[in-house]
């Protein structure tokens, strides 16, 4: 109701200003105000509102005001405080202390301004009594300051002193002078702020005046969802995959056997990463059913000797593997223990298996990013599970130089270009290359993955031929993807407490622009 | 991909060793080649600090000679390059700047002997040693020798489990020894830098509060008899894998050590005595030799150790062109592994290579490692590259693809996507949901280092609550959803377990927006092609599940088949879950409503 009050004396207002100049211009704003009898400020409010629709020009003056203070009010209604203690002392005087029971706090200015203009005085002869000099006074400052409320103001020197009574304060205004602008009209045409459906049909926005837009302002949200940043730049890895040809293998498997994940690799049993530590072995279902009975006596036999009844039917030659093998005994309870996977090679090595088992050998280039899981105390940079990618060709003849050449092409595919290879140590890969890449923020070769090529102990048991290879590669995904997005902390970026807001606003995933 | 163990060493020290002085730059590269990576660089002070902690570091860092070291990243499987000794080693043959030496073990007529009582194999089975002689120890040596055995302690000996190290001041003990295996209490002896003699139970119990050693009591503690090294005067030599005996310690002073290496693993008691000879050998008064220990094992059948009679691996020449690559020479690759430490010789008849593998090399286990040699020595980044010309075609997993397909549609509906972590505790998948565990469903891990974690979710519901409530000053309302695996329980798999891709998908906000999940779903079905048909199609059946409200909560049917549940979430799981207003929710399985695996 408010608002519609205000709305209506604006349209009042802005109707009173349109007319007034049809008849010439405003001269000043105020009088123009006092005249009709509106707030001035609510004139300005409209003034400024037509000057943004162009329909008038304005030109301010500044003006010097002074308005009253609370005590100056004080002085209005009741008389300044020299006037009230002038009437209060009785034609046969009163003594100080009576003056200033009756007066209370503005007894002490009072008697001083009576003082200095000679009202009142003190008689020593009398014991100080005070007595009038004058049998009536004008209460000039009353008088002043009442005058001030009207916009009259005293001379300066008057004014001066009312200031350092503190009586009256500053109060500067302007006013504006007034003319018609280049979109003058008598009357005001009501701004839209959008097209409407009537406004289409009556053909009303061929004259209908728009409200300018906020351009600076943000539009409205969508409401629309948005996928998670990680399994956006997951798409974008599948892609790469299946741009070069690659099957993606079913990683879709988070329990594992022990068989799986260490042995059928030729990690050693006695491996720090099978530590309780490190690995999430489970409790329920702790071991697993089975495993193929005779794939497992040869991988025994490799941990133990270095050597197994190699052959099958891509094989039949059955040549030697000749390693010296771990020399220790291999338990097949080990094997059998479950555990949260702790690489997606488990499952590289259950395909390759499967594929070692055909009656041809056929090459295949496989790939897969799922989830791993580590025994981790949660950090920073460390969660207890984590996106792994690995990508593998197994083929005849495969080199250290086709791993390179192929790790080259992926990362190419990212965007990473001057790739460098460092050796290093996989228990299931040798030879085996750390992968670096020149990095131009942080001028410096930086870590983006590991490679190698699977050992023969490790393919061999499982069936293939001598000559046939594998080389493969693995990165992780969260970590490419921090860089990308610039997240400090993996927790932002995986977990339930990430942040939704960050999820919305996070742009598409350009790994090469 | 392996941890790998970290060496520090003096940087002067390694630039003496070396001959040469590099810049960090020079050194990164030579390491980044050899396949070590320099990982930091920093000075001993500040090392210092960061062990002892800030208070106790500040009064020494003042004092502290400020020495460069380097942190060098190695190999999990080099444990010759765990010592400065081993480093310089490996770095000045590979610079072509030493040859390897020949390390010998010596047969002398009277040896050392050391007899192996019965009672030992049912805790710790194997020792094996052998005796430096003449050995000239300074502060540096001495340290780099204790520190060595630190380190191969802490990596191959699996923290003490599988080997433990004893070294022994020889002319302090008297031949011959006994390792034997006694109650604890039969066993006195004053521990390592102790003046009292104690019981084996009283140094257990000692120990208990020792921040090094009290991670290796377990190894024995609950074993009837504890392992013992006596000499031929009943002196403890050790008690491992715990404590050396304070009597036969070694000092700066000590010019004969005996090394005992007991263990549960005879292979690694092998390589680690082999690494101590190969790295401390050279300070011996006739050098790179050591004396044999003559182990009589309880079948009383005599073993000399150390024996450092090298294996041979054989490699055909055009085997390791192949695998690294390259058209080398056999000549060529002679030298390349040369320049590893490996001795080759050209068998011209079969164009194979017999290489020689040092006591330093014990990771050499085949002809791949001998390829991988080649290759390190060649320059990983000489090898020409070549994208290899398999020719295979791009397949996806087709559950993963109608995933992907349903993520876009679900997320075009307005719902944002989620990733949650696939495990979770006991009671957030269960007794917060009011949801009775059959016992037949989760998934439990032994072992987790946090409680949050003691289960496999065996639905998405818990993390999808989780993350609701986390964000709960987003406005509202709050849409959310997420498509994933959980495990269950499957006695039909090999391991008893098995992941199902569930579709979980939550609103929030000032109403608990049940027809919003309820349209969802409705939509999913449509884009999947599946009416709204109990025999033919979906439909929707009350139900009553503790984590929904009585009465408005369904089973989604799949042609009769239960696939899903949805519902209005219970207002005491949403308490339970620290949500404070109305929200509604749906899970159903994909696998059984896409057909896909």
């Amino acid at each position: 109701l408010i608002v519609t009050c205000a709305t209506m004396a604006a349209t009042d207002i802005e109707a009173a200003v349109l007319s007034q100049l049809q008849a010439g211009a405003i001269a000043n704003s105020l009088d123009f105000a006092k005249q009709k009898g509106y707030d001035h400020l609510a004139v300005i409010g409209v003034l400024k509102s037509l000057v943004s629709d162009k329909y008038v020009v304005i030109e301010p003056s500044d003006h010097e005001g002074w308005k009253l203070t609370d005590e100056g009010e004080q002085c209005v209604s009741k008389g300044s405080p020299e006037a009230q203690i002038f009437a209060l002392v009785p034609d046969d005087g009163a003594s100080k202390d009576e003056i200033e029971k009756l007066a209370g706090a503005m007894a002490k200015v009072g008697l001083s301004q009576c003082m200095q203009s000679k009202w009142l005085r003190i008689d020593k002869d009398q014991g100080g009594k005070i007595f009038k000099n004058e049998a009536s006074v004008t209460d000039a400052v009353k008088e002043q300051l009442a005058a001030v409320v009207k916009g009259t103001f005293p001379p300066k020197q008057d004014l001066d002193k009312l200031k350092k009574r503190k009586l009256v304060a500053s109060a500067n205004y302007k006013t504006y002078s007034v003319a018609k602008g280049e979109e003058y009209a008598p009357q005001r045409a009501k701004a839209a702020t959008d097209i409407t459906q009537e406004m289409i049909n009556d053909g009303s926005w061929k004259t209908q005046k728009f409200k300018p837009y906020n351009f600076n302002a943000l539009g409205q949200d969508t409401g629309a969802g948005r996928l998670h940043p990680l399994l956006k730049v997951r798409a974008q890895f599948r892609e790469i995959f299946l741009e070069m040809g690659f099957e993606e293998m079913p990683t879709n498997r988070f329990v594992e056997t022990s068989f799986w994940n260490f042995d059928s690799l030729f990690q050693p049993q006695a491996h720090p990463a099978r530590d309780m530590q490190d690995t999430f072995f489970i409790k329920d279902p702790a071991t697993c059913l089975s495993i193929p009975p005779e794939y497992m006596a040869k991988v025994k036999a490799t941990h133990e000797v270095g050597d197994c009844q190699t052959g099958g039917p891509q094989d039949p030659q059955a040549s030697p593997i000749k390693s010296l093998g771990y020399r220790n005994t291999w338990a097949e309870g080990e094997a059998q223990k479950n555990l949260l996977r702790t690489h997606t090679t488990a499952i590289s090595a259950q395909m390759l298996y499967k594929l070692a088992q055909q009656k041809e050998f056929t090459p295949k280039k496989y790939f897969s990013i799922d989830r791993v899981f580590r025994n981790e105390t949660l950090d920073a940079t460390h969660l207890a599970e984590f996106h792994q990618i690995e990508g593998l060709v197994v083929d005849r003849n495969l080199a250290l130089g086709d791993l390179m050449g192929m790790i080259e092409a992926f990362f190419e595919k990212l965007g990473l270009k001057d790739i460098r290879f460092k050796p290093t140590y996989n228990p299931y890969t040798e030879p085996s290359m750390e992968i670096f890449h020149w990095h131009e923020g942080l001028n410096k070769y930086v870590e983006i993955g590991n490679s190698g090529m699977f050992r023969p102990e490790m393919l061999r048991p499982m069936g293939f031929p001598e000559d046939v290879s594998c080389i493969a590669w693995g990165l992780s995904l969260e970590r490419p993807t921090m860089i990308l997005y610039k997240i400090d902390n993996i927790r932002d970026l995986f977990g339930h407490k990430v942040d939704l807001g960050m999820i919305k606003s996070n742009p598409i995933c350009r790994l090469v622009k | 991909q392996e941890a790998m163990p970290t060496v520090t060493v003096v940087r002067k020290e390694l630039m003496t060793a070396l001959g040469q002085e590099y810049t960090d730059k020079e050194f990164e590269d030579l390491c980044f080649e050899f396949g070590v990576e320099l990982d930091d660089i920093t000075t001993e002070a500040v090392m210092q600090r960061k062990e002892k902690g800030d208070k106790a570091a500040k009064a020494d860092a003042a004092a502290d000679a400020e020495e460069i070291v380097y942190k060098i990243d190695i190999s999990a499987n080099r444990y010759d390059l765990l010592c400065l000794e081993g480093m310089a080693l490996a770095l000045n043959v590979f610079r072509k700047k030493l040859e390897l030496p020949n390390f010998r073990s010596v047969k002398v007529d009277a040896p050392q002997k050391m007899t192996i009582t019965p009672a030992t194999q049912q805790i710790r089975p194997f020792v094996v040693g052998c005796v430096l002689r003449g050995i000239k120890f300074d502060s540096q040596r001495y340290n780099s020798f204790i520190e060595l055995q630190d380190k191969l302690h802490e990596n191959i000996c699996r923290k003490r489990t599988l080997v433990a190290i004893g070294t022994h001041d020889l002319d302090t003990i008297e031949g011959p020894f006994t390792y034997e295996a006694l109650p604890p209490d039969q066993i006195v002896f004053a521990p390592l830098n102790q003046d009292e003699k104690m019981t084996a139970t009283q140094i257990m119990e000692l120990y208990e509060k020792d921040p090094k050693l009290k991670q290796y009591l377990h190894i024995i503690r609950s074993s009837p008899v504890y392992p013992v090294i006596y000499d031929k005067n009943r002196n403890v030599l050790s008690m491992p894998p715990i404590i050396n005996g304070d009597h036969s310690k070694i000092s700066l002073e000590t010019k004969n050590v005996l090394i005992e290496c007991t263990a549960t693993d005879p292979m690694r008691a092998k390589i680690v005595l082999d690494t101590l000879i190969a790295m401390f050998s050279g300070y011996c008064a006739e050098p790179f030799t050591c004396e044999d220990l003559l182990v009589v094992g309880t079948d009383g059948k005599e073993t000399y150790f150390p024996d450092l009679k090298p294996h041979k691996v054989s490699a055909s020449v055009d085997y390791i062109n192949r695998i690294v690559g390259v058209d080398l020479t056999a000549e060529k690759q002679i030298e390349l592994l040369g320049r590893m430490q490996l001795q080759a010789e050209l068998v011209a008849a079969s164009n194979t290579l017999d290489v020689t593998i040092p006591p330093t090399r014990h990771d050499i286990l085949q002809a791949c490692d001998v390829a991988e040699d080649v290759a390190i020595a060649y320059g990983y980044n000489n090898v020409p590259r070549k994208v290899p010309a398999t020719n295979t075609y791009g397949k996806q997993l087709p559950l993963n693809k109608i995933s992907d397909q349903l993520r876009g549609e679900i997320a075009q509906a307005g719902f944002t996507e989620i990733l949650t972590f696939g495990l979770c505790s006991h009671a957030e998948a269960f007794a917060k949901l009011n949801r009775v565990d059959d016992g037949n469903t989760a998934v439990t891990l032994s072992n987790p280092k946090t409680l949050e974690f003691e289960i496999c979710r065996p639905t998405l519901l818990p993390g999808t609550l989780k993350t609701l409530s986390n964000g709960q000053k987003m406005p509202k309302p709050i849409k959310l959803f997420e498509i994933t695996d959980v495990v269950r329980k499957c006695s039909d798999n090999d391991v008893g377990a098995m992941n199902r891709r569930h579709l979980c998908a939550i609103h929030g906000g000032m109403s608990s927006g049940f027809e919003v999940v309820h349209g969802l779903l409705d939509h999913i079905m449509t884009m999947m092609d599946v009416p709204l048909d109990a025999a033919k199609g979906y439909s929707l059946v009350e139900a009553q599940d503790g984590a929904f409200f009585d009465g408005r909560c369904a089973k989604v049917l799949l042609r009769g088949e239960e696939i899903g549940i949805m519902g209005i979430v219970h207002p005491k799981a949403l308490e339970e879950f620290d949500i404070p207003f109305p929200a509604s929710a749906l899970e159903i399985r994909l696998d059984a409503l896409t057909g896909a695996a």
